[in-house]
């Protein structure tokens, strides 16, 4: 059987708060189950314990927590796409480089980065600069691909009147190939900021004295486990905010990059 | 069409022996082989043939995008050696750029060859816009256009550096009949106006019949001339001529050529 939806506005208010709605129930499952069965915060704390810990936690405290990750995962990611981008204009103009290259960012792709975290800090020690090589080699294969697909994917029309042109190729390169790549590039970005908050906090797990990161993981081997999940909680909104002006620059410089509206 | 020039007389395109294979293999027949066509200066030839016949090969070796391993194809006596900028290409699909609006579109091959355009440039693409029926729509993009209207924009963008020789292949075969039956019209009404040496490849011998000065019809491949059929029917063509008994031989004639049913 299928849910029928009402019609007009009201479906549409209805597909707005529906994810709310279900966000909303869901915490409230939780809080009656941690009360109903008494479970000890150790186990699971309860949402309200959640939100209490948060609070005792000074803001300026959060803050420096928040900087200390912000700061590595931006880095990480800024260096990431200064380095991604043009890699990925290299390799698809030259197939030698390209077949050279390839190979390599697989078996680093592949590579668990939590396994090799601890190396790099122990060759490059624990400073900032170890922690935003741990978020690059995490967020520079989804945006060499993206950017690769994107660059492919320009019409092969547009290629030929760009050679009946007799255009420079750096031409060819700017006004066709790179704003065509645009929407893949966003996807790219989108996956590679999720990707550098866990490449930042990763990096703070190994080794930190501030972040989010650690902040989760100092406060779990103290046992005070609501703190621990209101630092993770905290985690998830800046992640997600981030994911979100990644979506809202895109809308905002490149409107004509987004499907039509209407067409989903 | 009364013609003044002394040029004329001779042949503005002219292909000898021409022919083509992708695949250096011997065993393998060429793509196209042995053509021999002079088309004259402001002729308009269409070219029909079964697909993969070697048509869009054809038009690429005039437009020096593609280079003959066979004969030669040489335009005003001069070998063509090389992607030339007196050629102007339609495509099937119109290929506009979506982050462009219509107007910067028509300019784009002036920016994308000399990086710049001038004031009296973006006045004669308004002009070219105006003649093709789309005024008004110069500061729309191309996704609010209609697949006929984004296709006259195609047109308008390849009259823009006011080309010698326009090259088109299968520019209508993307619309619906109504409204390619009408660019035809609108077409051979920009021709009139601004005559130029037009190749016109399509899969419409109606439509082939209706447009052209000859008709080159190719064989299956290898890509040969089976025909070219001199189109005696008086200009200006209009709605009238597809019931005049002369085109009904004209193209009764050709079909006997073409194994593939028409499409149109
Ligand atoms: N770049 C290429 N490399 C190898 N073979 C090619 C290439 N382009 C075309 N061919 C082959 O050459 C032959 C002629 O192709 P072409 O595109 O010129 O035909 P066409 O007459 O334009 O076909 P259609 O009517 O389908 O557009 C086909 O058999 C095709 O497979
Ligand atoms: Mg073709």
């Amino acid at each position: 059987m299928r849910l029928t939806l009402p019609e007009g506005r009201a479906r549409a208010s209805l597909l707005m708060a529906a994810p709310w709605l279900f966000f909303l129930a869901l915490i409230l499952l939780w809080e009656l189950v941690c009360r109903a069965f008494a479970l000890p915060e150790y186990v699971l704390p309860a949402p309200s314990a959640i939100v209490e810990a948060f609070f005792k936690v000074e803001m300026s405290r959060w803050f420096t927590h928040l900087w200390a990750t912000l700061k590595v995962a931006l880095m990480g990611f800024a260096a990431s796409i200064l380095v991604a981008i043009p890699v990925a204009i290299a390799m698809m103009r030259s197939e030698l480089l390209s077949r050279t290259l390839y190979p390599l960012l697989v078996v680093i792709q592949s590579t668990p980065v939590v396994a090799v975290a601890p190396l790099i800090i122990v060759l490059m020690g624990s400073d900032d600069p170890s922690r935003v090589l741990i978020t690059c080699l995490l967020t520079f294969f989804p945006l060499v691909v993206s950017t690769a697909t994107g660059i492919n994917e320009t019409p092969e029309e547009l290629v030929e009147l760009s050679r009946s042109l007799d255009a420079p190729l750096r031409r060819e390169t700017w006004q066709i190939r790179i704003p065509y790549a645009i929407p893949h590039i966003f996807s790219g970005l989108r996956v590679a900021i999720t990707l550098a908050i866990i490449g930042a906090v990763v990096a703070e797990f190994v080794a930190a004295e501030e972040g989010l990161g650690y902040f989760i993981q100092f406060s779990t081997s103290f046992f005070r486990i609501p703190q621990a999940f209101a630092g993770l909680f905290f985690l998830a909104v800046v992640s997600l905010l981030l994911f979100k002006s990644v979506q809202w620059s895109q809308q905002l410089f490149f409107p004509w990059s987004l499907p039509r509206k209407g067409s989903h | 069409m009364t013609e003044p020039a002394p040029a004329t007389n001779r042949s503005f395109v002219r292909l000898s022996g021409v022919g083509h294979r992708y695949d250096p293999d011997p065993a393998v027949p060429p793509a196209v082989t042995g053509i021999n066509l002079d088309i004259r200066r402001h002729e308009f030839v269409a070219v029909v043939g079964p697909s993969g016949c070697g048509k869009s090969t054809l038009l690429r070796m005039v437009s020096g995008l593609l280079m003959p391993t066979e004969g030669e194809v040489s335009v005003f006596g001069k070998q063509v050696s090389g992607p030339r900028d007196d050629v102007g290409i339609v495509f099937q699909k119109p290929t506009l750029l979506p982050w462009l609006t219509v107007r910067k579109n028509v300019l784009f091959p002036l920016r994308h060859k000399y990086g710049r355009y001038s004031r009296a440039d973006e006045k004669r693409a308004d002009e070219l816009l105006a003649m093709a029926g789309l005024e008004g729509f110069a500061g729309k993009r191309p996704d609010e256009l209609s697949g006929g209207m984004q296709q006259r924009v195609g047109i308008v963008r390849a009259l823009l550096l006011n080309p010698d020789i326009l090259l088109m292949d299968e520019p209508f075969s993307a619309l619906d009949a109504m409204t390619r039956e009408q660019i035809g019209f609108d077409l051979l009404k920009i021709w009139e106006e601004n005559p130029k040496t037009v190749l016109f490849i399509t899969h419409s011998i109606a439509e082939a019949v209706l447009l052209a000065d000859r008709v080159l019809v190719m064989s299956k491949r290898p890509g040969t001339v089976l025909e070219v059929l001199d189109v005696d029917i008086p200009r200006p063509r209009t709605a009238h001529t597809i019931s005049e008994p002369r085109f009904g031989q004209l193209t009764e004639r050709l079909r006997k050529h073409i194994y593939a049913p028409d499409a149109a």
